[in-house]
C-alpha cells in the first residue's frame, strides 16, 4: 500500500515537474519585450498597409533605428484581437489601426493614450492639414486626438462612362437615388451579362449596412432617435430599405446576396456591373494600373433624397495603446506613417495610384498625385469634405457616425440585423419581417444608454 | 456411386467459381466507393494546389478557369514579395510547439498507458475516464482564464506556453491511443521475458517498443497534427513573436482586393510539413491506425 501510494506521488510529480521546468523556461524565453529599439503593431490587412509594410524597414527603422514587429490580420479578426488587447491592456502592442468607430469608444474607456502633446511639438507633422471631419471623428468625447488617420474615405457612385455613351446615357451632376434606379433599369443588359448596379448585401455591419445605412438616412431614416428609441420600423428606413433590396434584386449583380466590396469591385473590373456605389477608396483600383476599366470609370457624389449629401466617413488610424511602454517610439512610427514624407515615399515607389490618400488637403493640390488620380481626386475630396457623422440624416442623432451607429454593440446587433437584410435581398425573407427582427435586436441593445 | 462422384466434385467447382466471382464483384465496388470517398475528400486540396498556382484575377473568376496559365506569384507572396515578411519565424514557433509538445505527450502518454494497460493500476477504469473527461470542456470556455493567466503571468506570445497547452490538451488522446495499441500486447510474451529474467526496462525497450512502434507513430502524428493546425489559442495568445503557421497564414485574407490564390499557395506551404510527415510514416501509421495491428 505504502510503496504504491509512493508511486502515484511519482507518477503525479513526474509530469508536473516537466510541466513547471517548461513553463519555467518559457517564462525566460521570449514574451519580454526589447526596450525603445521595437515596437508592436497590429495592422488589418488591407493592400495600403501591406504597402506599409513592404516599406516600413527599408525606410522607417534606417532612420529611426525602431524595429517594427507587425501582425496583421483580416478585418473582423482583427477587430477581436484589438477588443481583446485593449479591454484588457495587455501591452502586446503599441499601435494599431483603429478606425473611426472604434476611437470615440476606446478613448471613453481609457484605453488610448491622447496624441495632443506630441501633436504639438511635432511641428512638421501639420495636423492642420489633416481633413477637418477625419480630426473630428478621430477627437474622443473629452476634446483630446486619439488617433491619426492613415488614409480616409467616404462613398460614391462609380460608372462606365463609355456604356453611358454607348446608351445615350447621361449621370446628372447630384444623382438621385431615383435617377439611378431609372438608369440601373437601362443599363441592364447593356453589354452581355451586364446588370445596372452593383449594392452590397453580404452580411456584417461594416457589408450591407454600410451602403444600407446612408440610404437610410437619405431617405429619412434612422437606427436611433435622440433619445434611444429604434426606428428601424419607422417610414424612412423602411422606405429606404424597401427600395434597396428592390433595386438589388430587380437590377443588381448575380449572388447579390454573398455580394461585398471585394466582389463588387471584380463585378465592375469584368463589365458585369455599369455602376457601383462604394467606397471612394475602390477608385484607385479601378482607376490603376492594369485594371481593364481604367480611364472609362466616371465619379459622381452619393445619391440623395432628402439629405443634401450622403455620402459616408471612414478612416483607418492608428491608435496608441495607454499601456504601451513605448509612446514615443509609436509616435515616431504614426507621424512617420501619416506623414506627407510617407504619401511622397509610395508615389515615387510604388505609384501615385497607390497613396494612402482622403486625409490631407496637401495630397489633393500635389501634381504628381493629380496626375494618377485625376479622376477621382477632385469627387473623393468633396465626398469627405461634405461627410457630417453627428448630422447625417433629417433627425438629431444620440451618438455620432454615419454607416454605423458609434456604440459597440452595434458590431453584434449590426450584424445580426445584416444578416436578415441579406435574407431579403436572397429572397428568403420579406423585407418587413426582416426589419421588425432588426427592430427588435436594436431596442434590446439600445437599453443601457435608454434613459441617460 | 461413380456418377455422383463425377457429379460432386463439378458441384463444388461451379459453387467456388459462384462464390469467387462474388467476392470479386464486392471486392470491386468496395474498391469503387473507397476510390469515390478518396476523390471526393482529396478534390479540395487538388483545388487548393491548383489555385494556389493561378494568378490572382484567374483565381477570382467565377465560373472557375480550370485551364489559366500557372504562375509561382502566389508562392512569392508567401514567401515575402509583397509585404517584406519572411514566413520562416511563424513556421520555426509553429514546430517548435509541435515537435517539442508531441515529444512530451509522448513522454508522458506511454508511462501512463503502461500502468492502465500492462500493469493496470487500481480502478484504471475511472482514471481512462478521468482522462477523456478533460476533453469535454470545449476548449473555448477555457479561453478567457488562459489569456488573463498569460497576462498576469507575462506569457502572452510565448511559444512555450503554447507548448504547455498542446502538450495537456493531446494527452488525453494519446494516453487513450497508446493504451488501446498496448492493451493488445499479450501477457504472454511479458511474462516469458520475465522468465528470462528481463528487467522493466528491458522490457520496455526490447518487447514493448517495437511491438508497439506502429502505435507510437500513429499517435505521435495525430499529436502533430492537432498541435500543428491549432489554431483558436494561437490566435489569441500569441502576437508578432509566437505568432505561429495557421495565424500567419489568415493574414493573406484581406476584405479589399482578391487574395486566393496567395491564401492557397500559404495553406498549400504550411501543410507540406503534415503531408511530409505522413508520407514518411505511412507504413507504420497504416499498421497503427488499423487498431490491434500489434498482433
Amino acid at each position: 500500500m505504502n510503496s504504491r501510494r509512493r508511486r502515484t506521488v511519482a507518477g503525479l510529480a513526474l509530469p508536473l515537474l516537466a510541466v513547471g521546468l517548461v513553463a519555467c523556461s518559457g517564462a525566460g524565453g521570449g514574451g519580454s519585450k526589447s526596450g525603445g529599439k521595437s515596437i508592436n503593431v497590429l495592422m488589418v490587412n488591407n493592400p495600403q498597409m501591406v504597402d506599409l509594410q513592404k516599406l516600413t524597414a527599408d525606410n522607417f527603422t534606417k532612420q529611426s533605428g525602431i524595429k517594427v514587429n507587425f501582425t496583421v490580420l483580416p478585418e473582423n479578426d482583427l477587430r477581436d484581437k484589438a477588443s481583446q488587447e485593449f479591454s484588457s491592456q495587455a501591452g502586446q502592442y503599441d499601435v494599431a489601426t483603429l478606425s473611426n468607430f472604434e476611437i470615440p469608444f476606446y478613448s471613453k474607456n481609457g484605453w488610448l493614450a491622447p496624441l495632443d502633446s506630441q501633436v504639438s511639438a511635432d511641428a512638421s507633422f501639420d495636423q492642420a492639414d489633416i481633413l477637418k471631419p477625419m480630426t473630428e471623428s478621430l477627437t474622443g468625447a473629452d476634446g483630446k486626438l486619439y488617433g491619426e488617420p492613415f488614409y480616409g474615405e467616404s462613398s460614391f457612385l462609380m460608372y462606365r462612362k463609355d456604356v453611358f455613351a454607348a446608351k445615350g446615357l447621361t449621370m446628372p451632376a447630384k444623382p438621385t437615388w431615383q435617377q439611378v434606379a431609372d438608369l440601373a433599369a437601362k443599363l441592364d443588359g447593356a453589354q452581355p451579362g451586364m446588370k445596372g448596379i452593383c449594392l452590397r448585401g453580404q452580411p456584417g455591419w461594416g457589408e450591407v449596412l454600410a451602403p444600407l445605412t446612408t440610404v437610410v438616412n437619405t431617405f429619412g431614416g434612422t437606427w436611433f432617435d435622440k433619445d434611444w428609441t429604434a426606428q428601424v420600423t419607422g417610414q424612412g428606413f423602411t422606405d429606404a430599405t424597401n427600395f434597396y433590396v428592390n433595386l438589388v434584386k430587380a437590377h443588381g449583380e448575380a449572388g447579390a446576396s454573398q455580394a461585398g466590396f471585394t466582389e463588387c469591385l471584380n463585378n465592375l473590373e469584368q463589365s458585369k456591373v455599369a455602376m457601383w456605389y462604394d467606397a471612394t477608396s475602390a477608385a484607385g483600383s479601378l482607376d490603376g494600373a492594369g485594371s481593364p476599366v481604367a480611364g472609362k470609370i466616371g465619379y459622381a457624389p452619393a445619391p440623395v433624397v432628402k439629405t443634401a449629401n450622403s455620402g459616408w466617413l471612414y478612416t483607418w488610424a492608428w491608435g496608441v495603446e495607454k499601456a504601451s511602454k513605448n509612446v514615443d517610439g509609436a509616435w515616431k512610427f504614426v507621424s512617420w506613417a501619416s506623414s506627407k514624407q510617407y504619401e511622397e515615399l509610395v508615389g515615387a515607389k510604388l505609384g501615385w495610384s497607390r497613396v494612402p490618400a482622403g486625409k490631407r488637403t496637401s495630397t489633393y493640390s500635389n501634381a504628381d498625385y493629380l496626375k494618377s488620380a485625376a479622376a477621382f481626386a477632385k469627387p473623393t475630396l468633396s465626398a469627405i469634405q461634405n461627410a457630417n457623422p453627428t448630422d447625417p440624416g433629417v433627425q438629431p442623432r444620440p451618438t455620432p457616425g454615419i454607416q454605423f451607429v458609434d456604440i459597440p454593440e452595434f458590431t453584434d446587433f449590426g450584424t445580426q440585423a445584416s444578416q436578415f437584410i441579406s435574407s431579403a435581398i436572397a429572397g428568403k425573407l420579406s423585407v418587413s419581417s426582416a426589419l421588425s427582427k432588426s427592430q427588435d435586436l436594436a431596442q434590446a441593445a439600445a437599453k443601457k444608454y435608454k434613459g441617460k | 456411386m461413380t456418377a455422383s462422384a463425377t457429379v460432386a466434385p463439378s458441384r463444388t467447382t461451379t459453387t467456388r467459381k459462384r462464390k469467387s466471382s462474388g467476392v470479386r464483384a464486392s471486392s470491386l465496388s468496395a474498391g469503387l466507393a473507397s476510390w469515390l470517398i478518396g476523390i471526393i475528400f482529396f478534390i479540395p486540396v487538388a483545388w487548393m494546389v491548383l489555385t494556389s498556382f493561378h494568378s490572382e484575377s484567374d483565381a477570382g473568376t467565377n465560373p472557375p478557369k480550370f485551364g489559366a496559365p500557372l504562375t509561382l506569384d502566389g508562392y512569392r507572396e508567401f514567401f515575402g514579395s509583397g509585404t517584406g515578411q519572411s514566413p520562416w519565424p511563424a513556421l520555426i514557433n509553429s514546430a517548435t510547439a509541435s515537435v517539442v509538445s508531441t515529444l512530451l505527450v509522448l513522454g508522458l502518454s506511454i508511462p501512463a498507458a503502461y500502468a492502465l494497460s500492462i500493469k493496470p493500476v487500481r480502478k484504471w477504469t475511472d482514471v481512462m475516464f478521468f482522462f477523456l473527461s478533460t476533453k469535454l470542456l470545449p476548449p473555448v470556455a477555457g479561453l478567457l482564464p488562459l489569456y488573463l493567466f498569460a497576462q498576469n503571468a507575462g506569457l502572452l506570445d510565448n511559444i512555450w506556453l503554447l507548448v504547455v497547452l498542446y502538450t495537456s490538451m493531446n494527452l488525453p488522446i494519446a494516453v487513450w491511443m497508446m493504451r488501446s495499441f498496448l492493451v493488445e500486447i499479450p501477457p504472454a510474451i511479458l511474462e516469458a521475458a520475465a522468465i528470462d529474467g528481463a528487467g522493466l526496462i528491458n522490457i520496455m525497450r526490447k518487447i514493448i517498443a517495437p511491438i508497439a512502434l506502429p502505435g507510437i507513430a500513429a499517435t505521435a502524428l495525430i499529436c502533430f497534427i492537432f498541435s500543428w493546425n491549432e489554431m483558436l489559442f494561437a490566435r489569441v495568445l500569441t502576437g508578432v513573436l509566437a505568432e505561429t503557421g495557421p495565424v500567419f497564414l489568415t493574414s493573406f485574407v484581406t476584405s479589399q482586393g482578391l487574395f486566393l490564390a496567395k491564401v492557397c499557395a500559404a495553406a498549400t506551404a504550411v501543410s507540406l510539413p503534415v503531408l511530409i510527415a505522413g508520407f514518411a510514416a505511412q507504413d507504420k501509421l497504416v499498421q497503427g491506425l488499423s487498431l490491434g495491428a500489434v498482433k
